[in-house]
């Protein structure tokens, strides 16, 4: 596990961002009391006049930065994940998505991130609600590798987008000369044959460990970082579905409308294998740390790895 | 100060009596609509695009433009009669509205040449307005904006967030304008939830309020162009209307807020202004 000198990939973010917007003052960022969560100190400090505070109010935030958007700024709205996916979804919605404009909203410590906070600070309904919106690009970066070049590729994307980050530093997918990202453009981070198993934000290295255990094993998994949930990659899909006999999901989301379902409308239309969809149930999960809960709930290499040999045992018999 | 023309009051005068009329025929036509709030509209909607706004209906785009929102969307017939009469559309499409693939969807969308965002969502536009007042004064553009709302629309809460911060912005050149016809769906405004009182509780957020008489074109004509204050506090002109103006049996009757004329009703609704219009122009008004 590489966690030294890791830094989330909320800080990442913002440290790309500021770097470019020194040199831009069309770049604005727009938060709602969130610029500690979200580590926005530096920018607020040193580039006030490209910052816009609106305080507690994530209707106002959407719709602020709609309006700021549609009168030519490239806009950041960045707070938690949790309130920009419920409590100003009508926002999102009506301001950005469906009016066109090419805001980009940063949903940080998201999924499960705030551990003992419970239901009210997790966001795991947030991929189901922003894929249902047309022209919405959902991001979730896998690590602070993939998070840099993310940004860089949103500041130049005139697009509605959702990105969901968590809030702690993560162990390191890729590292500086390895890391990949177009939207939409899945990444494969290993090949294999044997079956397929695919992650989004964070669950994406507990797939690649559970690949890499497997292989020891004797059995090639093929792992996908899926970092952009919509518009899907298709074709990475259309392959895992004719090359690999069965195909695994994980997500830090509820298995109603995440990346299981996503993958699984694909897959049952175009060619039917097993799968097994990894992520929250549909319920108020019990309280625990971040990753606690990843260990309860079976997000972890070891219960994916369990997974696979069930699946693949399965489909044999 | 500006100038205001009796000539241009007249004129004004008698293209909102025609765009009434061609609200009350698209309505009956697309057997859809809200007829009493846009009846009630439609004075501040004329004065605005015809006398107040920078706009260029061959360049809807043009980039100093002032922006206008229409955040109570669902006026919408009022919003395109107005548009296409002042030339961002050819008028044929308001035959279409209703009809399957119109261009013209039940409340605004930015697709139809001259509206700026989509609405229809109550209590989203006064934020809209916000951050495009932001981004204008972010660049010294003088350009306005300018937000109509229904009284209704005021028990959304998201409201009250943009007025915070459009004044805690300083947005003096955000102007907004509550259309006070004092109905909602389900009945009085004061009944359905207090509004009251109304300009202090927008003069408690920071603004400076003006009230007025929104359907009277003489005193819209010069609160827009000669009374805005440009005092470093956003503007709430609060338009007393009637709902449903301009039709003896349609006004102040909650029920005709999205009630549809029969063919007797719209006869007789355009023999009113048909007669408003024969006075106006023979100067015996």
């Amino acid at each position: 596990m590489t966690i030294s000198n890791n830094i989330p990939c909320r800080q990442a973010f913002t440290e790309t961002l500021i770097a470019e917007a020194k040199n831009d003052k069309n770049i604005i960022v727009v938060t709602t009391d969130a610029r500690g969560s979200v580590t926005l100190g530096e920018f607020a400090g040193r580039l006030p006049e490209q910052f816009v505070e609106l305080g507690i109010a994530e209707q106002n935030g959407i719709g602020v930065s709609a309006g700021l958007a549609l009168s030519g700024k490239n806009v950041f709205v960045c707070g938690p994940a949790c309130f920009y996916s419920a409590r100003s979804l009508e926002q999102v919605k009506t301001d950005v998505a469906y009016s066109g404009a090419p805001v980009k909203i940063i949903g940080v410590s998201g999924g499960v991130s705030y551990g003992i906070l419970g239901a009210t600070h997790q966001s795991l309904h947030d991929i189901a609600v922003m894929r249902a919106l047309p022209g919405l690009t959902v991001i979730l970066p896998s690590d602070m590798h993939q998070t840099r070049l993310m940004t860089k590729e949103l500041l130049r994307y005139r697009h509605p987008v959702y990105v969901r980050m968590g809030r702690g530093a993560v162990p390191q997918v890729y590292n500086e000369t390895n890391a990949s990202f177009t939207i939409g453009r899945a990444n494969i981070l290993l090949d294999g044959e044997d079956l397929t198993i695919i992650g989004c934000g964070e669950t994406v290295y507990h797939c690649l460990e559970a690949g890499k255990k497997l292989k020891e094993k004797g059995i090639s998994a093929r792992i996908i970082d899926m970092h952009t949930l919509k518009p899907l990659d298709l074709e990475v899909i259309k392959k895992a579905a004719e090359e690999t006999p069965v195909i695994i999901t994980v997500e830090e989301h509820s298995i109603n409308g995440g990346l299981g379902a996503a993958v699984a409308l694909e897959v049952v239309q175009y060619k039917p294998v097993p799968m097994k969809i990894l992520g929250f149930p549909d319920e108020f999960l019990v309280h625990g740390k971040s990753a606690e809960l990843f260990e309860h709930y079976g997000l972890t290499s070891t219960n994916i790895i369990k997974e696979a040999y069930n699946l693949l045992h399965n489909k044999g018999s | 100060m500006n100038d205001i023309q009796n000539s241009d009051i007249l004129s004004l005068k008698i293209t909102a009596e025609k765009i009434r009329k061609k609200i009350l025929e698209v309505i009956f036509n697309a057997k859809s609509g809200h007829t009493g709030g846009s009846l009630s509209a439609v004075d501040i909607l004329t004065v605005l695009y015809f006398k107040v706004l920078n706009i260029d209906p061959g360049n809807p785009g043009m980039p100093g433009r002032d922006r206008f929102i229409m955040s109570k969307g669902h006026s919408v017939e009022a919003c395109y009669c107005v548009l296409a009469e002042r030339g961002f559309f050819p008028k044929e499409w308001l035959a279409t509205y209703g009809k399957f693939k119109s261009p013209l969807a039940g409340h605004p969308v930015n697709s139809v040449p001259g509206i700026e965002v989509n609405t229809g969502a109550l209590g989203h536009g006064l934020s809209i307005g916000t951050g495009m007042a932001i981004a204008a004064k972010m660049n010294n553009s003088p350009y306005r904006i300018y937000v109509l709302m229904g009284d209704g629309e005021q028990n959304e809460g998201s409201v009250y967030e943009a007025a915070m911060a459009a004044s805690h912005y300083k947005l003096d050149n955000l102007i907004a304008i509550t259309d006070r016809n004092r109905l909602q769906i389900s009945g009085n405004t004061e009944n359905v939830m207090k509004l009251e009182h109304l300009t202090e509780r927008w003069q408690a957020f920071g603004w400076n309020v003006i009230e007025t008489d929104g359907n009277c074109v003489e005193k819209l004509l010069d609160l827009f162009l000669n009374r805005i204050p440009g005092n470093g506090y956003p503007t709430m002109i609060i338009a007393g209307t009637v709902k449903g103006k301009g039709v003896s049996f349609i006004e102040n009757k909650a029920e005709w807020h999205h009630k549809v004329p029969t063919e007797k009703e719209l006869t007789l609704a355009i023999n009113e202004m048909d007669n408003r219009i024969f006075q106006l122009t023979s100067g015996t008004k």
